[in-house]
């Protein structure tokens, strides 16, 4: 994990940022609307959206004279796939430990193994 | 407060031949002997446990005997369902414990018997959105070449196993 670069993720920690991406989770907003919401000025909040943008976490779109900013969801589904593949990895660990401990329950009790389990994804 | 819109949980079921308290058990008290292994602390992981009680801690604890937090026990009601916060977000690079619990996602697994004595445990991983710019930070380890293919590398070899 030595190998972070981006002078951009130094800055996720912040938290006036953090209340800015959490704002544009809930419903894509202006620079104004989020400056009204929060206790920051609109130049601040300009620039930190400048800085959520460069990471990829943020797009914006103009709507007649404003620029709407939303979250990007190609950024932020990343979190949604890194814990989708480690749940599938630990469901699957658990599967193959539940059956090791039917198995040698089995053995004691000396009775057949059905042997017969199926794993579903949605 | 949660963007329940921007992140769909993530669900997984299995079936396995257990009976519910079994299963209930194997996966609570036997956690250590099943988790592949993620882990977040920067030594090497001993064991990881999830204790099965409202407000049971769910943690790491290092070869060196160090312990790196993971979340807590929301709700439990054995053999039926647990309910853990999930506290592991990614801030400024490193993947770490955020003590903020409003911060945390959550998952709950359901273990239901069926007739034929066997069990259905129904996992759900939810409120992804509440990690907020710790989503970011994740988003930078896995897109990051350095970071994450070594360790989906060693899932791999776990489920191959």
């Amino acid at each position: 994990m030595e190998t972070y670069g981006s002078a951009g993720i130094a800055a996720l920690g912040d938290q006036t940022r953090r209340a800015i991406f959490e704002s544009l989770a809930r419903q894509p907003k202006s620079v104004g609307e989020i400056a009204a919401e929060l206790p920051v000025s609109r130049p601040a909040v300009s620039q930190h959206l400048r800085v959520l943008k460069e990471a990829g976490l943020v797009t914006d779109h103009a709507d007649g004279t404003r620029r709407i900013y939303q979250i990007r969801h190609q950024g932020v589904q990343a979190i949604h796939g890194y814990l989708d593949q480690m749940w599938g990895q630990a469901m699957t660990a658990f599967q193959a430990a539940a059956e090791r401990t039917a198995r040698s329950e089995q053995a004691t009790a000396s009775q057949p193994s059905t042997g017969d389990t199926r794993q579903e994804e949605s | 407060m949660t963007n329940t819109e921007t992140f769909e949980p993530v669900r997984y079921a299995v079936t396995v031949p257990l009976s519910a308290d079994k299963a209930f058990a194997l996966f609570t008290d036997g956690y250590g002997s099943w988790w592949p292994g993620h882990h977040i602390g920067t030594v090497e992981m001993a064991e990881a446990v999830l204790e099965p009680r409202e407000g049971g801690r769910y943690y790491e604890r290092g070869t060196d005997g160090s312990e790196c937090e993971w979340g807590k026990v929301l709700a439990c009601d054995p053999p039926h369902r647990i309910v853990v916060a999930w506290q592991i977000t990614a801030q400024a690079g490193a993947w770490a414990y955020d003590p903020d619990i409003t911060h945390a996602s959550e998952f709950e697994v359901t273990f239901s018997e069926q007739p034929d004595g066997q069990t259905r445990v129904e996992l759900e991983h939810r409120n992804i959105g509440r990690h907020g710019s710790g989503a970011a930070g994740i988003h930078q380890g896995v897109s990051n070449p350095g970071g994450w293919p070594g360790i989906l590398d060693n899932y791999a070899k776990v489920a191959a196993g």
